[in-house]
């Protein structure tokens, strides 16, 4: 016991040792891994054009992000956190009984989700109700639902290619999933009329209950192996289109526009994906991409407004910079979140 | 058989054989078959495990060895002093204004000229199909070197710059005409400059130095990125977990192995580190958050806390390593030893601990290889990132943000550039070379000191 007693004390001291050499001198980043890949761009260019060390970036997740981001303040604590869905009620709360009271919301552009198969294969033009009809465990058919039995794509639709439906589509743990339920599934669930009757069964006390459970049963999936969760990143979703050549994926645009040479991208209500029918509003699979300031750490830590500035600068964020060169849809308000990055404004309550 | 034991000596089995000892009966072609086939069964499986293996090897081999070999660019570049330094003073605070957009048009403007003076040119290429054959990463690196010798502005160097990764590509075969049309990141006009420009001896592809060196890139620049802060970061936490493990593992072990009564308490601690070697890593990785980053509030990223989770790792397969070769030493060393009037301790230190020895370095060095293999562990701790910045020299650079290798191979295998697959499996190689190299170390080890009663 002696031994574990002494080894306990020495672990102590180097903890304490540690504590008292570590003056953080570097900004730390973590958060959404679909905005890695821009966080990374911007530190590297950052680390070349200032004396300041580059940041480190972490990826693991939005939602691991935020709650990392919310256990505090103070220099073992992180700075940024990435997100590609906005911070949630829940988030903020955790934040504020931790003492991370004010926080900047920075929006610094939209990012799209397209639809691609094997650049060999048929070319695809698909609305949300295609992929409702031929991904919903339920679909309307007559005027009642009845269990999905498509097995090719043109049973869904007869102008759509006779190939067998297989997709491979985010696992739940991604934020891209979200965004494909609700602005692919939930819309598709809604044009083909199968929302309407899962409403008139939906159970609920009020109306908006209904709605939800509605939505619920909407995103319900088939389990026949048709619709297969990617739970590791577009690389395995690559890589198992590239197995099976008849398989429809889901990517993110900056991921599908380094891969054009491998994949053909599908339209969406007939809107081929790119930068500038993002920006525009008409392709419909679109999401804005944020990260969280924590104020209390500007002029503690060095490097970090500065950072946040060289980010949203035109020319790094801007229609010609980098980040828009590897697939990120330049916001149109840039100049207005430069301002309020410029006089360090905290985001209000969310709506 | 149940005649020999039944029949005794008055009533001999087998003093009428009904065949020969030569042929064979039934039973006995029955028996060696199964003997045959149980061989067989056994070459299999060996067959099977190598295969695997090999195949293992050859596609990380055939994927990885390009990424050894990089494509460059050299031309002369002038150092034009109006872009560089306006100032005309050459006050590295004030050239330090110019960004790498300055440095990225001045590398383009030396290379169209160079172009233009060779007679390099193809119908239909733009300005852009030209500049976009330099690497983004060109640029940081010359103005790096300019600011640290602001003299060189004004002069013409010989400047050898990275292609960017699809003309890697090409030159390696991964990048075809055919993929250029499809390729967003590349015209098949730049494939026909590549051409030219080997013809030319601008563009030659080399043993990649950078990659064992640089540190990482982010995804627009694969072609510049490296295993420098990794290796760097893998060699800290490798030396720490030594300095933490072996005192403390051998130290733990000789206590329960030759002082510690037998009693409850030393059974349960015994069983403890049994269980303890079993447990999944990734627990390791959530305790060391826990206690290292969140409680003692040691850095996020650091080797330092890296190192001492994978120690928590390392250590029950050390001690366990280390007990069974105090074990093997036989206890007529200690009773003689204890005989001519040697303490406990003497007898120990001067006697078992030597003999024990080689058995502890071996298990140290196996304890140290799956460590150093490890990821999941070093996920929670936040050293699965992007590092830009080389940890400084020891002991204040074990609190510095690092990485390691396994950790980049599995961040570059997610990396959306096909360039980074060659990286990665390039990553495996390097790591395979360090696993490797650290096994036979042990065997040799165990060969050269291992003594036998």
């Amino acid at each position: 016991m002696s031994f574990m007693k002494s080894s306990a004390s020495a672990l102590a001291i180097l903890a304490l040792s540690a504590t008292a050499g570590a003056a953080r001198d570097q900004v730390q980043i973590t958060g959404s891994s679909t905005v890695l890949p821009y966080s990374t761009i911007v530190a590297e260019a950052f680390g070349e054009n200032f004396d300041f060390p580059s940041p480190v970036v972490e990826g693991g997740g939005s939602g691991a992000g935020r709650k990392k981001f919310c256990e505090g303040v103070g220099e073992n604590t992180v700075d940024i956190a990435n997100s590609s869905s906005r911070i949630s009620k829940s988030d903020i709360e955790l934040c504020t009984t931790n003492g991370v009271t004010e926080i900047m919301e920075v929006r610094f552009g939209y990012d799209g989700i397209v639809f691609a198969s094997d650049v060999n294969g048929p070319e695809f033009a698909f609305t949300p109700a295609h992929i409702y009809g031929a991904l919903g465990a339920q679909v309307a058919k007559d005027g009642a639902l009845v269990a999905n039995a498509a097995a090719a794509w043109n049973e869904v639709d007869a102008a759509l290619p006779a190939q067998p439906i297989l997709a491979f589509i985010p696992g739940t743990k991604h934020g891209t999933r979200e965004v494909f339920d609700t602005k692919v599934i939930i819309a598709g669930c809604k044009e083909t009329g199968a929302h309407d009757l899962f409403l008139a069964v939906a159970e609920g006390k009020d109306d908006k209950e209904k709605a939800g459970n509605a939505d619920k049963a909407c995103m319900e999936l088939r389990t026949d192996g048709k619709s297969v969760d990617i739970d590791g990143d577009y690389t395995e979703t690559l890589a198992r289109i590239d197995a099976d050549k008849t398989a429809i994926g889901v990517f993110g645009l900056s991921f599908y526009q380094n891969n054009t040479d491998k994949l053909r991208v599908a339209t969406m209500n007939g809107v081929v994906p790119s930068a500038e029918t993002i920006a525009a509003a008409e392709y419909p699979v679109s999401r804005p991409l944020y990260f969280y300031v924590k104020k209390a750490h500007i002029g503690v830590i060095p490097g970090l407004k500065e950072y946040v500035t060289f980010f949203l600068s035109d020319e790094i964020a801007g229609p010609d910079g980098p980040l828009a060169a590897y697939g990120l849809v330049s916001d149109p308000e840039l100049a207005a979140t430069q301002a309020m990055v410029e006089a360090e404004t905290p985001m209000g309550p969310l709506e | 058989m149940t005649d020999a034991t039944a029949g005794g000596l008055a009533a001999p089995a087998f003093s009428t054989p009904k065949s020969s000892l030569l042929s064979q009966t039934a039973l006995v072609r029955r028996r060696n078959a199964a003997e045959t086939r149980f061989k067989a069964y056994g070459i299999a499986a060996i067959v099977l495990s190598l295969a695997t293996l090999g195949f293992m090897l050859f596609t990380i081999l055939t994927d990885g060895v390009s990424a050894f070999f990089q494509a460059k660019l050299s031309f002369p570049v002038e150092l034009t002093a109006e872009t560089l330094d306006p100032q005309g003073n050459r006050n590295r605070d004030e050239m330090a204004k110019v960004t790498t957009l300055g440095y990225n048009k001045v590398l383009a403007a030396a290379f169209a000229k160079e172009m233009t003076a060779r007679g390099i040119a193809i119908d239909g290429q733009s300005d852009k199909d030209v500049t976009d054959m330099i690497s983004k990463d060109a640029a940081g690196d010359l103005r790096a070197a300019v600011l640290a010798n602001p003299q060189m502005v004004g002069t013409t160097i010989d400047a050898t710059v990275l292609a960017t990764g699809r003309i890697d590509g090409y030159l390696k075969g991964r990048v075809t005409m055919e993929t250029a049309e499809r390729d967003a990141n590349v015209t098949p006009e730049q494939l026909q400059l590549a051409d030219l420009l080997r013809e030319a001896g601008i563009l030659k592809s080399s043993f990649n130095w950078d990659f064992i060196t640089s540190p990482d890139a982010s995804d627009q620049r694969p072609e510049a990125a490296g295993l420098g802060v990794a290796i760097l970061g893998s060699a800290y936490m490798m030396l720490l977990v030594l300095i933490t493990c072996v005192p403390v593992g051998v130290a733990a072990s000789i206590y329960l192995e030759e002082f510690a009564p037998k009693n409850v308490w030393t059974d349960a601690i015994e069983v403890n580190i049994s269980n303890l070697a079993a447990v999944p890593s990734i627990v390791f990785g959530i305790l060391g958050l826990a206690i290292f980053i969140n409680f003692a509030g040691m850095p996020n990223s650091s080797s330092l806390v890296g190192a001492l989770v994978l120690s928590l790792m390392t250590l029950p397969t050390i001690i366990i390593a280390t007990r069974a070769s105090i074990r093997a030493v036989p206890p007529s060393i200690r009773d003689a030893a204890l005989g001519i009037g040697a303490s406990k301790m003497q007898t120990v230190f001067h006697h078992v601990l030597p003999l024990a020895m080689p058995g502890i370095l071996t298990g140290t060095i196996l304890g140290l290889a799956s460590a150093l293999g490890e990821t999941a562990p070093l996920l929670l701790i936040g050293m699965v990132a992007f590092v830009d910045n080389y940890p400084g020299s020891p002991p204040d650079g074990f609190l510095d943000p690092a990485t390691a290798l396994p950790v980049q191979v599995f961040g570059w295998a997610q990396r959306a550039d096909p360039a980074f697959i060659e990286r990665s499996s390039g990553a495996i190689i390097i790591l395979l070379i360090f696993l490797v190299a650290m096994n036979v170390l042990a065997v040799l080890l165990r060969r050269r000191f291992e003594r036998r009663w």
